[in-house]
C-alpha cells in the first residue's frame, strides 16, 4: 500500500473551563479516535454535519492543533503525536485552502505578498524569483499575473478563493486540505472553483482531503468518502459505492436528505429525530444510537468498530449483524 | 513547476467576467480619502496642521521671546490689557495682542511658544503610553493564560484610581517637574491602550489569514507583529488621537496645580495657574491660554472622530 497520509486513532479534546479560576470541568471530544489512510493522488471527501469534527481534523493535519492522542504519519514519518506537540517539519508539503475567502487574506497586504509569504518564511528564492513564481501561480489558478499587486478588497469571493488556492500551491505541496472551500461562494462560482481544484489535482498530482457538508460537491471531486458523526468515523467507502449503496444508517439518512430533482424518486426520505448529542457528554455505545432507527441494546453499550463490509468499512453493529437489510 | 504553463486557465475570461481595471488601491489610501470627505476630519486636520505650523514657526510668529521681561525695555505696566493697533489702541503704545502678564512678559508670545510645549507633551506621553500599552496588550491578547491575567490585573489596578489623582500621587512621589508629569500621565493612560490592543488582538488572531501564516510555519513574532498587530491597529490609532487631547488636558491640569511645567516655562496650564487670582482684574491672562487649550483639545478630538469614521472596517467592503 502506498499511503501518503495515515492517521492512527487520532483524538482531539478541548477542555471546558468554568468559573473565575478557569477550572477544567469537562472535555469536549471533537475528534474521538479517527483512523484513516489516503493514497497518493487520491481525494478523500469528508462529510458530516456541523460539529462532527471535520474542521478539527483538518486543523490537526496542517498543524494548527496538536492531536491529544494518536499519531499522524506522512510519507511514513511521524508528523504529529502527543509528544511532538505542535512541532511541524512538513509545513511545506501539507497546505490548506480555507473556507472563508474573506478572512483568509490579510486585508493590508497585496495578495502577491500573501501568496509569497510561505516562500519568504521558508527562505525559498529571492525577491525576483518569488515575484516570478507568484505570477506563474496566479496564471495557474486563472488570474492575471499582475493581480499580485492588488489588495484583497479589490477581488470578488471567487477570485479570493483562487488566491487562497494559489497560496497553498506555491509551496509545491503534495497534500492539500480543502476545508469547505466552496461553502462561502455563490453557486455559479462554486462550480468554477471545484473544476479548478479537480484540474489542478490532475495536473500537479496532488493528494487531497476535501471537507464539505454538501454531498453533491463531494460526489463531484472525491474518490473516497468518509462520513463522520460526533467525532467518529461512521463509514468509509469509494464514492460511487457510497452514493449507490450506503450502509451505515447515518449515511442513509444523510443521503436521503439530499434533494433529488426527480419527482418519481422522492418520498423515501429518512427523517432523523432528536438533536446531535453534545460532544461534552457523548452517549455511551454507538454515538448515533439515540437517533438510529436500528438501535438495540448492544448499540447502547458497545462502541462499534470499523469493520469491512464489501468495498466499504462501516462502524455499525446493525450492519455487522445483518439487521440493516430493510 | 513545468506544468504551470499548460495549466494556465483562461485568464482573459476571468478579467472580462469579474473586471480588474485601474490601479491597485491600498487600504490606507481609501481611509485617507474618507477622512478628507468627513467634515470633522477636515476641520480637525486643519486645526492640528495650523497648530503644528505655529509650533514650528513660533520664533517667527511671536514678537518677543517667551521669557523676555519687558520692564525697562518698553513702557509697559503690569498685567496691562491687550493693545492691538488696528482695533484702535493708541499707536504710540507698544502692541501686545494678548496683553502683558504679571511678570511683564508678552502673553501672546508665551501662548505661541506654549503650543510647542503642549504638542510635545501630547506626542511624547501618547507615544510612550502607546508603545508600552500596545506591547503589553498584544502580549496579553496573543499569549493569553497566566501572562494575560497578570498583565491585565495590573492594568485594572491602575484603572482603579481616578487618573488625575493617580498622576498627582506619582508626581508627588517623584517631585514636580515636566518630565515627571509626562511620566505620570503616560502611566495613567497606559491601561486604556493595553485594553484596547488586547481586545483587538483577540478578535484578529482568530481570523483565517493568521492561521494561514501559522500553517506556513511563520514564527510567533512574525504572526503577532506582521499579521495580527497591523490589522488590530485601527481602534488604537483612533484612541491615540483622542488620547493626545486628554494628555494635553491632564498636563495642563498638573501644571495648573504647580506639579507639571515650572515657571517660567510657557506652558498654558502653568500660565493659568499663576494668574488665576487675577481672573477678575486681568481676565485676558487666563482667557487666552484657556482658549488655546480648548482649541488644541477640540482639534485632536475632531480628528479622532474623523479617523474613527474613516477607519471603520464596516466601510471597507
Amino acid at each position: 500500500m502506498n499511503a501518503l497520509l495515515e492517521m492512527h486513532e487520532i483524538k482531539k479534546t478541548f477542555p471546558v473551563r468554568k468559573g473565575i479560576f478557569q477550572r477544567i470541568v469537562g472535555q469536549v471530544a471533537a475528534v474521538n479516535g479517527v483512523s484513516l489512510s489516503i493514497e497518493r493522488g487520491r481525494t478523500l471527501g469528508l462529510v458530516g454535519e456541523s460539529g462532527c469534527g471535520k474542521s478539527t481534523l483538518a486543523k490537526m493535519l496542517v498543524g494548527l492543533y496538536p492531536p491529544s492522542d494518536g499519531e499522524i504519519l506522512f510519507e511514513g514519518k511521524v508528523l504529529a503525536g502527543p509528544d511532538t506537540g505542535a512541532e511541524f517539519d512538513a509545513t511545506r508539503k501539507i497546505q490548506i485552502v480555507f473556507q472563508d475567502p474573506y478572512s483568509s487574506l490579510d486585508p493590508r497586504l497585496p495578495v502577491g505578498d500573501s501568496i509569497a509569504e510561505g516562500l519568504v518564511i521558508h527562505g525559498i528564492g529571492d525577491n525576483k524569483s518569488r515575484r516570478k513564481k507568484v505570477g506563474e501561480i496566479l496564471e495557474l489558478v486563472g488570474l492575471p499575473p499582475q493581480a499580485g499587486d492588488r489588495y484583497p478588497h479589490e477581488f470578488s469571493g471567487g477570485q479570493r478563493q483562487r488566491i487562497g488556492i494559489a497560496r497553498a500551491l506555491i509551496m509545491d505541496p503534495e497534500f492539500v486540505v480543502c476545508d469547505e472551500p466552496t461553502s462561502a461562494l455563490d453557486v455559479s462560482v462554486q462550480a468554477q472553483i471545484l473544476n479548478l481544484l479537480k484540474k489542478l489535482q490532475a495536473e500537479l498530482n496532488l493528494t487531497m482531503m476535501f471537507i464539505s457538508h454538501n454531498l453533491a460537491v463531494v460526489k463531484h471531486v472525491a474518490d473516497d468518502v468518509m462520513v463522520m458523526y460526533l467525532g467518529r468515523v461512521a463509514e468509509v467507502a469509494p464514492v460511487d459505492d457510497l452514493f449507490a449503496n450506503p450502509r451505515h444508517p447515518y449515511t442513509k439518512a444523510l443521503l436521503s436528505a439530499t434533494p433529488i430533482a426527480d419527482p418519481e424518486r422522492r418520498g423515501e426520505r429518512i427523517k432523523l429525530t432528536g438533536e446531535l448529542p453534545s460532544p461534552i457528554n457523548p452517549p455511551p455505545g454507538c454515538p448515533f444510537h439515540p437517533r438510529c432507527p436500528l438501535a438495540n441494546d448492544r448499540c447502547k453499550s458497545e462502541v462499534p468498530a470499523l469493520l469491512p463490509a464489501g468495498p466499504a468499512t462501516v462502524a455499525c453493529h446493525a450492519v455487522e449483524e445483518g439487521r440493516d437489510a430493510a | 513547476m513545468s506544468t504551470l504553463g499548460r495549466a494556465s486557465a483562461s485568464v482573459s475570461e476571468v478579467i472580462a467576467e469579474e473586471g480588474l481595471l485601474g490601479d491597485p488601491v491600498p487600504l490606507w489610501k481609501r481611509a485617507w480619502g474618507r477622512l478628507l470627505r468627513k467634515r470633522s476630519g477636515q476641520v480637525g486636520l486643519i486645526m492640528i496642521t495650523t497648530l503644528i505650523l505655529i509650533a514650528i514657526f513660533a520664533p517667527l510668529i511671536a514678537p518677543y521671546g517667551p521669557e523676555d521681561v519687558l520692564i525697562g525695555v518698553e513702557d509697559v505696566s503690569r498685567r496691562e490689557a491687550p493693545c492691538v493697533h488696528i482695533l484702535g489702541c493708541d499707536s504710540s503704545r507698544p502692541q501686545h495682542l494678548m496683553g502683558v502678564d504679571g511678570n511683564f512678559r508678552d502673553a501672546f508670545s508665551r501662548v505661541v511658544y506654549g503650543t510647542r510645549v503642549s504638542l510635545m507633551i501630547g506626542l511624547t506621553t501618547v507615544t510612550a503610553a502607546l508603545f508600552f500599552g500596545v506591547l503589553l496588550g498584544s502580549i496579553a491578547g496573543y499569549f493569553g493564560g497566566l501572562l494575560d491575567n497578570l498583565i491585565m490585573r495590573v492594568m485594572d489596578v491602575i484603572l482603579g484610581f481616578p487618573s488625575l489623582l493617580l498622576a498627582i500621587a506619582i508626581v508627588a512621589v517623584l517631585g514636580p517637574g515636566i518630565q515627571n508629569a509626562l511620566l505620570a500621565i503616560s502611566i495613567v493612560t497606559l491601561p486604556a491602550y493595553a485594553r484596547v490592543t488586547r481586545a483587538s488582538v483577540l478578535s484578529v488572531k482568530e481570523l483565517d489569514f493568521v492561521a494561514a501564516t501559522r500553517v506556513l510555519g511563520g514564527s510567533k513574532w512574525r504572526i503577532l507583529f506582521r499579521r495580527i498587530l497591523p490589522n488590530a491597529l485601527t481602534p488604537i490609532v483612533v484612541l491615540a488621537t483622542l488620547g493626545i487631547a486628554t494628555a494635553i488636558l491632564d498636563a495642563a491640569g498638573l501644571s495648573f496645580l504647580g506639579l507639571g511645567a515650572q515657571p517660567p516655562t510657557p506652558e498654558w496650564g502653568t500660565m493659568l495657574g499663576s494668574e488665576r487670582n487675577q481672573i477678575f482684574s486681568a481676565p485676558h491672562l487666563v482667557f487666552f491660554p484657556g482658549i488655546a487649550i480648548m482649541i488644541t483639545v477640540l482639534g485632536f478630538n475632531l480628528l479622532g472622530d474623523g479617523l474613527r469614521d474613516a477607519l471603520d472596517p464596516r466601510l471597507n467592503s
